[in-house]
């Protein structure tokens, strides 16, 4: 049997890793952007030269000859879903049996005048890295559009080149639709003191090009501001890079749809990752969730379904990870940004507004809901077993220590985080368990009775 | 950069360009009652020379010159002996082989001491001003560019490292010809060092050649093509590549031609006599750069990594252990007439310590003396294996050994060009059992010639294979390619490839230690932070993306992974609880077999 797998980014090699593992299929992984997987993830850090490109790579070229994984490099002009063909954009074309559709997103444009200009690019792909490159070398100013965790990165990617930033956001405080309003606050706090000129409440109106060489000069903000630049970096989002599946029989709303096994409307054809939009999502998911995890996730998924081996999509507990600039931020389970009516929250801050932790749980039955942390790690196994335990806020607390995960030596600050909670229940509880691996793997080993 | 900051890097460049002359600018004016060779027919064969030749009545603009003149009127003194032994015959009761006055004594009767003291001139009249232009501005410099980076906003700093020529690194090719040639280099050196014994250079060669065929067809990294290179630019790091042949050129003078460099001896002299009471040799004036460079790095070290108290701790430990254990400690030992010792330094790293005249000296030395012997014993077969079971292999690669201090302070910019291949894992392991192999069996052979008194077992003398040892690997290895490497293979060259106690130490972290990194159950994002700035090569990341605990007995727990994750996946830590299954549990594994029905 030979499988196609449209796609080599995370959600793509890890499906063509599994079915490897799983099965003696033959394997062949296309991608237009790259021969290598390279991780994402890490664009940034080519840019800002703390890595090269090939240290993005985790696998070393000979791997996927050892695996016997075929890489193909091209673009899928169409797929003729009947006769089971792909055909590549220099009119080549490729049989197969099943068919694994894992072709990522595309970043938004929303139909700004000027926005297909010389100069004005998104952040998603090596070609668009490389566009960056290109338009660095004299660069005087750089503007950003759109307040998400692409465009953060880009403002640190300028700044560390000492290229001045304007970054547009629409929001009031910086990804406030996801952080809650202090650690939004401390965001918008940071990304300031490292010198980034941040506009809130503005948005981008329309971009002047030069008249004969085409390229980007200046913007007009909604405020009717206009700023001088010669990049504008387009970060409003991410969405379906789906184009190419138009006019096919393939059942699609902004996203592949699939069902919990990943399996679209057209038999032995499957859709993973930042492309495939579940028709009935997990409750409290959403049906479209374009992070590294789940395509992770779901590429596992679909390995074992391909191989005979029945498994819906499960993405567990919501976890998340990013960072802004030098603050570190993790989030577990159910934390939203507006506090539910239903859910209390202990906010703990320290002095040099750098660091926070939040915990949030149900006023009534005490059970824990949340954790954010900003500048402070903590454990993801210790914290999804509490979540999926409905652990009691008053017991997670006396056992926070479990959670940390902070290098040794630094301070500990559970001790603080309970004083808050004790300080709004009036209780006094204390703290039993401090850090320290061997709680945690006597923890994680007990299994509770549900 | 700002404005403070260049006028530090200036300061630093003339402090250094200074400090490279200074060498240069000594004259030498040796007198004849300097030389009382211990021999009195070579004494007196060699002072009839002189007058010949007019070695004592000449002063020498350099010690390449004054090298000749000792050179020329040696060879005419052996000339002059060789006549008299042809037309006289050995007087009677000598030995021929002490009579006559053989090429080996050369080096046996010229020690770089002697140009010490004859040096004449700027640097000898004002050593202290000399100090001070290129040790003392070289601080200065190093500390105005390394000071206001406190001032950043804290958080890791490696932005540029690999768009600049000085760390960038080179590709793979121009890595394995800069290896190539100066090993091979070392091997035709190392054939007049054992004077004109092929057979070291000839078995060390074959060994060599024995370990790549195994890497490439034994463990079949033939097929690991191509490999992951360290780093792709060519020869672009072109800053780099003159700090590496600086730093192969100084640890080659200091090893193997200290007299070339007597202008620094002889301006750190008035330092060593505040000491320990004497003047200064070229361990003293290794020791004393060593301790300043490592204190000035780790100032860097610290203002890079302030956010992070495991590094300052760690930093902190590595530049107090230099300075106390490495250098005052053994200074202070000498001023009282003890034996000295460095008290942190272990076997087999040690390599010395269980030589015959090691264990004489100590002997000799009264109650002191035996305690130094007791504790290196102790060291090596009861520290060594119980704070590893404790802590990993860390404690003192990261945190005590000078070694490890040097890496990870002058070193530290270099951390990325490790190479992170699965052949370099293959080379790896063979190389550094090897050389453990090697220690343990030179030293085995040291005390068999130190209990029985034979000094040869077959046809191999053990003074040889002590020899040896000390040329190819403690000097070679450790210094010229574990050092000067830095810019080129990245900083932990020796500690990883080559360092015989790196490698006990981590067969025990391997096998039976409470440390592991472990990892954040599913939040990696493979980035491949983690491996690229892992000083030891080590693939991290490959074990992260699993959710696998790193069990590696490379790992020194630097810590610097985890501090550069920016999902803060990683975390150094110990524990007993799983001693035996650290190694195996996958975490990130999303999908358990009981979960799958199958069909
Ligand atoms: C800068 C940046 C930072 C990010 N940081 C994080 C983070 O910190 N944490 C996190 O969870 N997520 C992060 N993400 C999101 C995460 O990277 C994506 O969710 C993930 O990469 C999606 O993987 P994928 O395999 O589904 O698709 P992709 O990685 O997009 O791979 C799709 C591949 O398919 C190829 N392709 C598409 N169409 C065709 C065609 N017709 N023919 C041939 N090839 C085609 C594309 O060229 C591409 O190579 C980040 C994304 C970006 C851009
Ligand atoms: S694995 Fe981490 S702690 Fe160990 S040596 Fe590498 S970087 Fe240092
Ligand atoms: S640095 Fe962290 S996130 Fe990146 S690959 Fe390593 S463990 Fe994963």
């Amino acid at each position: 049997m030979h499988i196609a797998i449209i796609g080599n980014g995370i959600s793509g090699i890890t499906a063509a890793r599994w079915l490897r593992k799983l099965s003696d299929h033959k394997i062949t992984v296309i991608s237009g952007e790259g021969e290598e997987f390279f991780s994402r993830t890490a664009l940034m850090y080519i840019y800002m030269g703390h890595m090269r490109l090939e240290d993005t790579q985790p696998y070393e070229k000979w791997f996927w000859k050892k695996n016997r994984i075929d890489i193909k490099k091209g673009w899928v002009e169409t797929v003729d879903f009947k006769g089971k063909n792909l055909e590549f954009h220099d009119g080549e074309k490729m049989p197969y049996d099943k068919l694994i559709i894992a072709c990522g997103s595309k970043p938004n444009k929303f139909g700004w005048p000027g926005q297909d200009l010389d100069g004005v690019h998104g952040m998603y792909t090596l070609q668009d890295l490389e566009a960056m490159e290109r338009h660095s070398t004299g660069l005087e100013q750089a503007v950003i559009v759109g307040g998400g965790l692409i465009g953060i990165e880009m403002a640190e990617m300028f700044h560390s080149r000492h290229i001045p930033v304007k970054f547009l956001v629409r929001e009031s405080k910086y990804w406030n639709a996801v952080l809650p309003d202090e650690e939004s606050d401390m965001v918008t706090r940071h990304i300031r003191e490292n010198g980034i000129d941040l506009r809130l409440e503005t948005e981008l109106k329309e971009i002047w090009g030069e008249k004969v060489s085409g390229k980007a000069q200046m913007i007009i903000t909604n405020k009717g501001e206009k700023i001088k630049c010669g990049f504008v970096g387009l970060t409003a989002g991410v969405s379906p890079n789906t184009e190419f599946l138009n006019h096919t029989d393939l059942e699609m709303s902004r996203g592949i749809m699939v069902n919990e096994y990943l399996e679209t409307n057209i038999p032995d054809v499957y859709a993973i990752g930042d492309c495939a939009k579940q028709r009935n999502p997990k409750p409290g998911r959403r049906p479209l969730e374009a992070v590294w995890y789940t395509g992770k996730m779901q590429g596992e998924t679909v390995a074992y379904n391909i191989c005979g081996k029945k498994v819906g999509y499960d993405p567990g507990i919501w976890f998340n990870s990013a960072k802004f600039f030098e603050i570190e931020y993790q989030v577990y389970g159910d934390l939203q940004a507006k506090l539910p009516e239903t859910q209390s929250t202990i906010y703990w801050e320290h002095a040099d507004g750098r660091k926070s932790v939040r915990i949030n749980y149900h006023t009534e039955s005490g059970r824990i809901a949340g954790f954010n942390l900003m500048g402070v790690r903590y454990r993801h196994e210790v914290c999804e077993k509490w979540i999926a335990e409905n652990t009691h806020v008053e017991e997670v607390l006396q056992n926070l220590g479990l959670a940390n995960f902070d290098p040794e030596f630094y301070k500990e600050y559970e001790q603080e985080v309970i004083d808050v909670y004790n300080k709004q229940s009036g209780k006094n509880l204390q703290l039993k368990q401090r850090r320290g691996l061997s709680a945690v793997l006597r923890f994680l080993r007990k299994k509770t009775a549900l | 950069m700002n404005i403070i900051q260049k006028i530090g890097l200036g300061i630093f460049i003339i402090g250094l360009a200074i400090f490279t002359l200074v060498p240069g600018m000594e004259s030498y004016d040796l007198s004849a009652d300097s030389i009382t060779l211990p021999n009195e027919y070579h004494q007196a064969a060699f002072q009839k020379a002189a007058e010949s030749t007019g070695l004592f009545s000449q002063q020498y603009t350099s010690t390449f010159a004054l090298t000749d003149a000792l050179k020329e009127t040696f060879a005419s003194a052996q000339s002059a002996i060789n006549t008299q032994v042809e037309s006289s015959g050995i007087p009677d009761g000598v030995q021929e082989w002490d009579y006559k006055l053989g090429d080996w004594k050369f080096k046996e009767y010229f020690k770089p001491e002697m140009f010490r003291d004859a040096s004449v001139g700027p640097v000898s009249s004002n050593p202290y001003l000399y100090l001070l232009l290129t040790v003392g501005l070289g601080l200065l410099g190093g500390l105005l560019y390394i000071l206001p980076k406190f001032t950043d906003i804290p958080g890791i700093k490696n932005n540029g490292i690999f768009h600049s020529p000085m760390t960038r690194g080179l590709s793979v090719g121009w890595r394995t010809f800069a290896l190539g040639a100066t090993v091979i280099g070392i091997l035709f050196y190392g054939m007049s060092y054992m004077d004109k014994q092929w057979f070291w250079p000839g078995i060390t060669a074959m060994v060599m050649g024995i370990i790549t065929f195994m890497v490439f067809y034994v463990q079949k990294s033939m097929k690991n093509n191509p490999s992951r290179s360290a780093s792709p630019y060519g020869v672009s790091a072109w800053l780099g590549i003159i700090t590496g042949i600086y730093l192969v050129g100084f640890y080659i003078l200091l090893y193997w031609a200290p007299q070339h460099i007597t202008g620094w001896i002889v301006m750190v002299s008035p330092v060593s006599e505040m000491l320990n009471g004497g003047p200064a040799s070229q361990w003293f004036l290794y020791g004393f750069l060593y301790t300043i460079i490592i204190l000035v790095m780790g100032v860097r070290m610290m203002s890079k990594y302030r956010h992070n108290r495991y590094q300052l701790i760690r930093t902190g430990s590595v530049m107090f252990f230099q300075t106390a254990f490495a250098f005052l400690i053994p200074q202070i030992l000498q001023l009282l007439n003890q034996p000295s010792m460095d008290f942190k330094n272990i076997w087999p790293l040690n390599y010395t310590f269980f030589f015959d005249w090691n264990i004489n000296s100590l002997l000799e030395s009264g109650g002191l003396g035996i305690f130094m012997l007791v504790w290196g014993i102790v060291l090596v077969v009861v520290a060594v294996p119980v704070i590893t079971y404790l802590y990993g292999k860390r404690w003192y690669c990261s945190w005590v050994c000078g070694c490890g201090g040097l890496a990870e302070t002058l070193g530290d910019p270099y951390r990325q060009l490790s190479d992170k291949s699965l052949r370099a894992w293959k080379y790896e392991r063979f190389i550094i059992h090897g050389v453990l192999a090697f220690a343990v069996i030179m030293t085995g052979m040291t005390l068999y010639t130190y209990f029985s008194g034979v000094s040869q077992i077959g046809f191999i003398s053990t003074g040889n294979v002590q020899k040896w040892y000390g040329f190819f690997i403690g000097a070679g290895f450790s210094g010229v390619v574990g050092t000067g490497f830095y810019p080129l293979m990245g900083n932990r060259v020796w500690c990883r490839f080559g360092c015989p106690l790196a490698a006990y130490l981590g067969l025990v972290q391997r096998f039976k230690s409470r440390f592991r990194i472990t990892t954040n159950g599913s939040q990696c994002i493979s980035c491949g932070n983690c491996s690229t700035h892992c000083e030891m090569g080590i693939d991290v990341r490959s074990y992260a993306q699993k959710g696998q605990d790193i069990v590696r007995s490379s790992c020194v727990g630097c810590g610097v992974c985890a501090a550069v994750c920016p999902r803060g996946v990683l975390r150094l830590e110990n524990s007993g609880e799983d001693v035996n299954e650290r190694a195996f549990t996958e975490r990130a594994i999303h999908i358990s077999e009981d979960q799958v029905t199958l069909l």
